[in-house]
């Protein structure tokens, strides 16, 4: 009986592990101790606490904080990054992507080519706000209308 | 005129009988709860309860989480793949076992299975005289009948739902990979983007915490104070399952909108 209750609880134990490591984000990308720094974007589009943040498709932080500066007007991002990348030029460009057609929005950083490196605060310069789709269809109609438009003169 | 009169007599007396249960329900649960301290000098008591509350119910939990799990893989399919995401099988069929489905189908379950044993077992032994029998041996029942029960029960519920759990996900995978055709590597690394360790999996385990602590306290409460006659005892296993899944089900639906709904 003994045995029968120490595999019981061991057992119920291995389960709550396996949900923690294999099926939760706990195995990939863990920042308890990295440094934080910011980006204002215009339109951050539907971009989420937590979405991760990365450089060339590597996770390197997640975002921790999204504000509004009444200001500026602008989108303020406060991104944390894992101490183990702390070699990211300072002139490093930050645009928001998307996942697949449908899928959830993240941070890209692309390298620059400074000699400083992003530090604990830095605030990064370069951005390009998120890509909303109907301003994409909006500009796609409004610049097939003009062509056609065009067209319509070139055959007079 | 009379008949007014009995019938608000009858009503005010229902109500006070409640009120009464419910003032002997919570005196019970300090005197369950003070009882754990002794407990730890006799944990051979508590090994025992393990067994039967924790151990002989796993087998029912763990079917029925594989089954469980493989519904939601093929009913995740069927829709998911409407919309072209069969990808976020994996999503589906974890988010819905941690957060809902394991906590709340275990303690469901755990009532049915181990809940109403309880109740029987320490109602039998009221209406044997067995609990007048340990306190004339100066043995305090609450201390040495119920306390371990508890412990047993509220311990078991969070490995069990665990267990449910793991294999639900286990069972959406067999169906979803084994037979549907999703891909093996996006099932896991979808679920694992997806599904947090906080807001989904530490939630669970605070609800079937919960809900161990709320189906063992119903069911040791039913035993203990139930009418010590065959018809009592059955009376008071009914209302076991009845009121914990009523219980289970209602604090879901509390613990779900303090936890998720922001």
């Amino acid at each position: 009986m003994e045995i029968l209750v120490g595999a019981f609880v061991a057992v119920g134990f291995l389960a709550l592990f396996f949900l923690a490591m294999r099926v939760s984000n706990l195995g990939a990308v863990t920042v308890g101790d990295g440094y934080q720094i910011t980006a204002r974007f215009q339109n951050v589009g539907g971009l989420k606490v937590r979405a991760p943040v990365s450089m060339g498709g590597v996770p390197l932080g997640k975002v921790i904080g999204i504000h509004f500066d009444p200001k500026s007007f602008d989108a303020v991002v406060t991104m944390e990054i894992d101490r183990k990348f702390d070699q990211i030029p300072d002139d490093t460009y930050a645009k928001i992507y998307t996942a697949g057609l449908l899928g959830e929005q993240y941070v890209g950083l692309e390298p620059g080519g400074s000699e400083q490196n992003l530090q604990g605060g830095s605030e990064l310069r370069l951005t390009q706000s998120a890509l909303v789709l109907e301003e994409v269809i909006g500009q796609f109609l409004f610049s097939k209308a003009q062509e056609g438009s065009k067209s319509a003169e070139g055959g007079k | 005129m009379n008949s007014v009169l009995d019938w608000l007599a009858a009503l005010g007396r229902a109500g006070l009988g409640a009120l009464a249960r419910l003032g002997r329900g919570h005196v019970l649960l300090l005197g369950i709860l003070a009882g754990i301290g002794p407990l730890l000098r006799r944990p051979k008591l508590l090994l025992y309860q393990l067994h039967s509350v924790g151990v002989l119910s796993v087998l029912i939990i763990a079917v029925s989480g594989i089954f469980v799990g493989m519904v939601l893989g093929l009913q995740g399919h069927y829709i998911l793949s409407r919309f072209g995401a069969e990808a976020t099988l994996g999503v589906m069929v974890a988010a819905s076992l941690v957060r809902e489905l394991g906590p709340v189908v275990t303690a469901l379950l755990f009532a049915g299975r181990a809940g109403s044993a309880l109740t029987a077992e320490i109602g039998l032994m009221k209406a044997t005289e067995q609990l007048s029998g340990l306190e004339m041996m100066a043995v305090n029942p609450v201390y040495r009948v119920l306390t371990p029960r508890f412990l047993a029960g509220f311990l078991s519920m969070p490995l069990l739902a665990a267990m449910f759990s793991a294999l639900g996900v286990y069972g959406g995978w067999f169906v979803g990979v084994g037979l549907l055709g999703v891909d093996d590597g996006t099932y896991w690394s979808q679920m694992q983007a997806k599904i947090d360790l906080e807001e989904d999996i530490y939630n669970g385990v605070i609800k079937s915490l919960v809900f161990g602590f709320v189906c063992s306290w119903i069911a040791i409460f039913q035993g203990y104070d139930c009418v010590p006659t065959s018809e009592g005892v059955s009376r008071a296993t009914t209302k076991t399952v009845v009121h914990s899944a009523l219980a289970v089900l209602g604090l879901d639906f509390v613990l779900t909108a303090l936890m998720f709904g922001k």
